[in-house]
């Protein structure tokens, strides 16, 4: 079997007291308690071959973090098999743990009044990392994220972006084989994210590490992921390589046309997303395309005319919006 | 075992650096603490000397030994609580420690042990003053002092393992704060902790037997300062390390059947 992970029907459900507000209803859940069933994960399956590094995408609550936790061994499955090396996370055995790491954004594992070279130092000793291998090791990762200045100020003292970079250093010094990565770069700028994604970038080439990442930010899934899986309320839409998903879920192109004149109607040629003085963008259905731009070619003065894909973001917030294919209207 | 070694040293070492950082909070945190072992040997000096000199066997100055030597034992057996154990579960910080190839408890044992040394070296000049101040009637012979190194390192074992236990309670009621009282009300009473066990009711002392407070306070307490042979301290850290090994058997068991109701929740 080459899959480095494997879901097989995965689900993990949720019983979560149900109340409504007020005394009244206080008062009546001593006697009666109700519940209902949140199906977080509901019958994933997917597998992810070694070294692949996979965008993992859903809106808040579509229980991509709760797949990370028991692809992690933090949770334990409903129903359903997980495996990740061979192992089954929830055993939560020794040396399955030694071969992962889960980095969450909003979650940090560095001792917060020392500097975070003594909690690098802490991972070695978790680790059992030879020292020569582990001083290696991290003086390799403070050189590729320039964390050279930082490294020896109290964390508590770090931005948030510099102790983010910690937080990666410390994860991945033991050397992970496969990575689940919770938006690495939440809260992040635009600089500190670039670098980041391009250190996870490095680490993947060079030492082949299967990476499953979730993030809110389109820019880190198109850096990094060839391939994305979508879920949505806990269930599995797509699975496929980036460029297919906007391919199966867009039905339209976005259509960028110059005039010479800003005086010209377009709504006959497809819906008029904005005009910047005599810069229109238009959106038109896909299977149309090739007629529109036709027609206007020979209708309109055209200074220019350019046809791309909408933007990913755009692809994405309509699936999460949708749930299933756009359809081209009528 | 060498792995293990490396990483109890570099977690104590973790723990020195990081309470050296809150030194003064740790000072004032004890002096705040030393009020409650004043005033039980205050209250039982003050009756020792109105029923002519002495209380169960109990004078001034043997008051003073106990209650001295409580400061110390009282300070080496603080251990991770079940306010912790809430609070990591509850926020969700708990799955970083579930991440680690370590059982959490190693992380535990080992933090609050480095915190030890920290309190030790704060502790001396408090000891001294107290001592001067309240000149405590002290003898021991030379296994006693050795064996009290070991008796307050065994009870601070066994106060991790039960405060563990009732710590784990969270994963499946996600607030044990009102348990824990029930337990500290049942520590005070059998512990030794309120008052030495000698002085108690018969039947307390005979309930007390068959449970594991008094080893967390009477006992360590007891092989420093009560006149004792070295048969006796050898069965007193025998029954310590039962207790130690009866917690530990107990904590993995209750593991076993917690972990799973881990929610990861908050994160």
């Amino acid at each position: 079997m080459s899959d480095i992970i494997l879901l097989n029907t995965l689900s993990k459900h949720f019983k979560v007291p149900v109340r409504e507000s007020g005394l009244k209803a206080s008062i009546g859940s001593l006697f009666k308690r109700e519940f209902r069933t949140v199906k977080a994960v509901d019958q994933i399956t997917f597998q992810i071959d070694p070294g692949e590094v996979v965008g993992f995408l859903g809106p808040n609550g579509a229980g991509k973090t709760t797949t990370l936790k028991m692809l992690s061994g933090l949770l334990y499955p409903t129903s359903g098999q997980a495996s990740v090396l061979g192992y089954e996370p929830s055993r939560r055995q020794s040396k399955f743990l030694q071969q992962i790491t889960l980095v969450m954004g909003n979650r940090q594992q560095l001792v917060w009044d020392l500097p975070a070279l003594d909690s690098f130092d802490l991972m070695r000793a978790i680790y059992s990392i030879p020292m020569a291998e582990f001083t290696r090791r991290r003086d390799e990762f403070i050189d590729l994220l320039e964390l050279k200045d930082l490294v020896n100020k109290p964390v508590r003292n770090l931005s948030l972006g510099e102790r983010m970079k910690m937080e990666i250093v410390g994860a991945l010094l033991h050397r992970p084989k496969v990575l689940f990565l919770d938006e690495p770069t939440l809260g992040l700028d635009v600089t500190m994210q670039r670098r980041i994604r391009t250190f996870l970038a490095e680490y993947n080439r060079r030492y082949g590490a299967t990476v499953l990442l979730t993030s809110h930010y389109m820019a880190d899934v198109e850096a990094l992921c060839k391939r994305v899986i979508v879920i949505h309320h806990g269930k599995l839409l797509f699975d496929g390589e980036l460029s297919c998903l906007v391919e199966q879920f867009s039905a339209f192109k976005t259509v960028g046309v110059t005039l010479q004149s800003a005086a010209v109607d377009l709504n006959k040629y497809g819906q008029v997303i904005s005009q910047d003085g005599t810069r229109f963008t238009l959106r038109v259905p896909k299977s149309d395309t090739a007629q529109v731009t036709a027609r206007m070619l020979a209708d309109l003065p055209v200074d220019d005319l350019n046809v791309e894909d909408p933007p990913i973001e755009d692809v994405i917030e309509h699936v999460f919006a949708q749930g299933k294919p756009e359809e081209t209207p009528a | 075992m060498k792995h293990m070694l490396d990483y109890y040293l570099t977690t104590i070492k973790i723990a020195i650096q990081t309470q050296f950082q809150y030194r003064v909070m740790q000072y004032f945190y004890m002096i705040g603490m030393i009020a409650e072992p004043i005033i039980y040997l205050v209250v039982w000096s003050t009756i020792a000397e109105a029923q002519g000199g002495s209380v169960g066997g109990y004078t001034p100055g043997a008051f003073a030994a106990y209650y001295l030597v409580w400061t110390l034992v009282r300070n080496m057996n603080i251990v991770f609580t079940p306010y912790g154990w809430e609070n990591r579960i509850r926020s969700g910080w708990f799955s970083m420690d579930l991440l680690r190839p370590i059982h959490p408890l190693h992380n535990d044992v080992a933090y609050f042990a480095g915190m030890k040394v920290v309190v030790i070296i704060l502790w001396i000049p408090l000891g001294l003053f107290l001592s001067l101040f309240f000149k405590p009637e002290l003898h021991p012979a030379w296994y006693q002092v050795i064996g009290f190194f070991f008796a307050i390192w065994g009870a601070y074992l066994i106060r991790t393992m039960l405060l563990s236990l009732l710590g784990m309670i969270t994963f499946f009621t996600t607030r044990v704060g009102a348990i824990f009282e029930l337990y500290f009300a049942f520590e005070l009473v059998f512990s030794g902790r309120l008052v030495p066990m000698s002085l108690m009711p018969t039947w307390v002392q005979q309930v007390a037997g068959f449970l594991p407070f008094q080893w967390t306070f009477f006992f360590p307490i007891e092989s420093l300062v009560a006149p004792m042979t070295l048969t006796h301290m050898l069965g007193g850290l025998g029954v310590q390390l039962l207790w130690i090994a009866i917690g530990w058997l107990a904590v993995m068991i209750m593991w076993r059947f917690s972990v799973r109701q881990f929610s990861a929740v908050g994160g």
